[in-house]
């Protein structure tokens, strides 16, 4: 399989690896996949208290169109507010990383991961920034 | 070359009534016996096909073809090529019934688990010599011995060990027998199928045409395709035992210098394997993207046929592993052109793409930090 040049450069240079304390009160976590299909993202989002997206950690166990869709996201979601970074869709990853139609699936992956992330935060904080 | 040009010998092998066809019939020839030197047969037990995969296609269902008035019943195991699982799928379509074995955890399948499962019907066991994927290595000798006795016929596929193993006809009582170029470096694109003369194995043409190759498969010869695999089968008899050796010695330095990996797994029997082969796991790595750290290397993760999908190995899977440690899977092929410096220069990225991808992976987070993965709710996509 041939990889495209972004591709190749996320995977080679992975942005915001690493991991934020679960408990904290300002993380949300979107843990999305399973390791029986080969892809698990765990994409993490430090949000300060206006709702904007401060800061974002991620680590995947998957190809490496996967590791690229989830650290191309973590880029993106940086600086937006929770619902700005729910508007991010899965094609926009896609074709920004020029994914082939067998791997649509990883941005797919890394779209629930950043719904499930805000999602999180969001029922820590009990809706109190709706 | 000199089968390809109008200088050299380029005709038809199949025309009898001129030189340039002598001349060429007389190349097929010699290539013929090459190949039946090297597993101890007589050349007349040689018919030439595209490859394995036709070998296979024409053993199968060519002896199903000719016995079916005496039995549909075919046995098989799960790990076998897609050349054969393929042609038993097409022949249960057919109205045939197949028995897949299920291989022991360590890849093997055992002559008793094939005496069992014969029955009055029974028609034909295939099974293959060595397992593409994994090397393991089955006991075909004694498989022989009781399909013999129960008077089945016995088709091995050994794509994967002719050239490597010591095949002798004339000791194993195999009837059919599958066999490639390719894999000891002659050309893609030909093969053969050993059909036994004593005691007589007759099948159905799946070819029909001019009757080349006493009728069993028609179609004129590739002549520089079949002087291409008698020079590699030639080649492979001369250098096969020190060759053994060697690659032995170099896949055992490489198994050395992963086997301090932590949570790393050899798949498939380590004793009962071919030289060349090593199919390891490394958990909680995702295999494609191990494989593309190490893309430098000619490397593959699952079979080369299936590795345009995203599914797991189905002959790992059959072993027993998990998903997970199925999508964790390296096979790494040690050949005639691999040196020592190649082998520490695997054994050194294999090292540093581990570690960076295991950095990388939520799984191995979560096994240092002591959860049990197998305990976690995932969302299956």
């Amino acid at each position: 399989m041939a990889y495209s040049d972004k591709v190749l450069d996320h995977y080679e240079n992975p942005r915001n690896v690493g991991k934020f304390d679960d408990e904290d009160a300002n993380v949300g976590t979107g843990m999305v996949g399973a390791p029986a299909c080969g892809d698990v993202m765990r994409l993490q989002i430090k949000v300060d208290d206006k709702g904007v997206i401060e800061d974002a950690k991620f680590k995947t166990y998957g190809c490496g169109s996967a590791i690229a869709s989830s650290s191309l996201l973590t880029e993106w979601v940086k600086g937006r507010s929770l619902t700005e970074a729910t508007e991010i869709k899965n094609k926009d990853i896609a074709d920004e990383l020029g994914l082939p139609p067998v791997k649509i699936h990883c941005s797919v992956l890394a779209e629930d991961a950043i719904k499930a992330a805000v999602a999180d935060i969001k029922s820590k904080r009990d809706g109190e920034l709706e | 070359m000199e089968c390809l040009t109008l200088e050299g010998n380029y005709g038809n092998p199949a025309s009898r009534s001129h030189l340039l066809g002598w001349k060429a019939e007389e190349a097929v020839e010699t290539a013929r016996r090459q190949v039946a030197d090297l597993i101890n047969a007589d050349p007349r037990e040689i018919v030439w096909t595209s490859g394995a995969t036709e070998a296979d296609n024409l053993a199968i269902k060519g002896v199903a073809h000719f016995y079916n008035k005496k039995g549909k019943h075919l046995v098989t195991s799960k790990i076998e090529h897609k050349a054969v699982l393929d042609s038993c799928r097409q022949l249960e379509r057919e109205g045939y019934e197949v028995t897949y074995l299920e291989p022991d955890e360590k890849g093997l399948i055992s002559p008793q688990a094939v005496a069992d499962v014969i029955r009055e019907d029974t028609i034909l066991v295939s099974l293959m010599h060595v397992n593409n994927e994994i090397g393991v290595v089955n006991d075909i000798e004694a498989i022989g011995k009781i399909t013999r006795e129960k008077k089945v016929i016995f088709h091995v596929d050994a794509a994967q060990s002719a050239g490597k193993l010591d095949i002798d006809l004339g000791a194993m009582q195999v009837d059919l027998m599958s066999l490639t170029a390719h894999k000891i470096y002659g050309p893609k694109g030909v093969g053969a199928l050993y059909v036994r003369r004593k005691p007589r194995v007759r099948i159905e043409p799946q070819v029909h045409g001019g009757g080349h190759e006493r009728g069993m498969r028609s179609g004129t010869l590739a002549t520089h395709q079949i002087v291409g695999m008698g020079e590699a089968y030639r080649i492979a008899r001369e250098e096969m035992h020190e060759e053994h050796e060697r690659v032995l010695a170099l896949r055992n330095r490489l198994l050395d210098g992963l086997k301090n990996i932590e949570e790393v797994y050899v798949n498939g029997d380590v004793e009962h394997r071919v030289a060349g082969n090593l199919n390891i796991s490394f958990n909680f790595v995702e295999g494609e993207s191990l494989m593309m750290a190490l893309r430098d290397l000619a490397l593959s993760s699952g079979s080369a046929c299936t590795s345009a999908s995203l599914e797991p190995s189905y002959v790992l899977r059959a072993l027993g592993l998990s998903d997970e440690l199925a999508h964790s899977s390296l096979r790494i092929t040690v050949g005639r052109f691999t040196t020592e410096e190649e082998i520490d220069y695997a054994v050194e990225k294999i090292h540093e793409a581990v570690a960076k991808l295991r950095e990388l992976s939520p799984l191995w987070d979560m096994y240092k930090d002591g959860v049990d993965l197998d305990q976690v709710q995932w969302a299956a996509h």
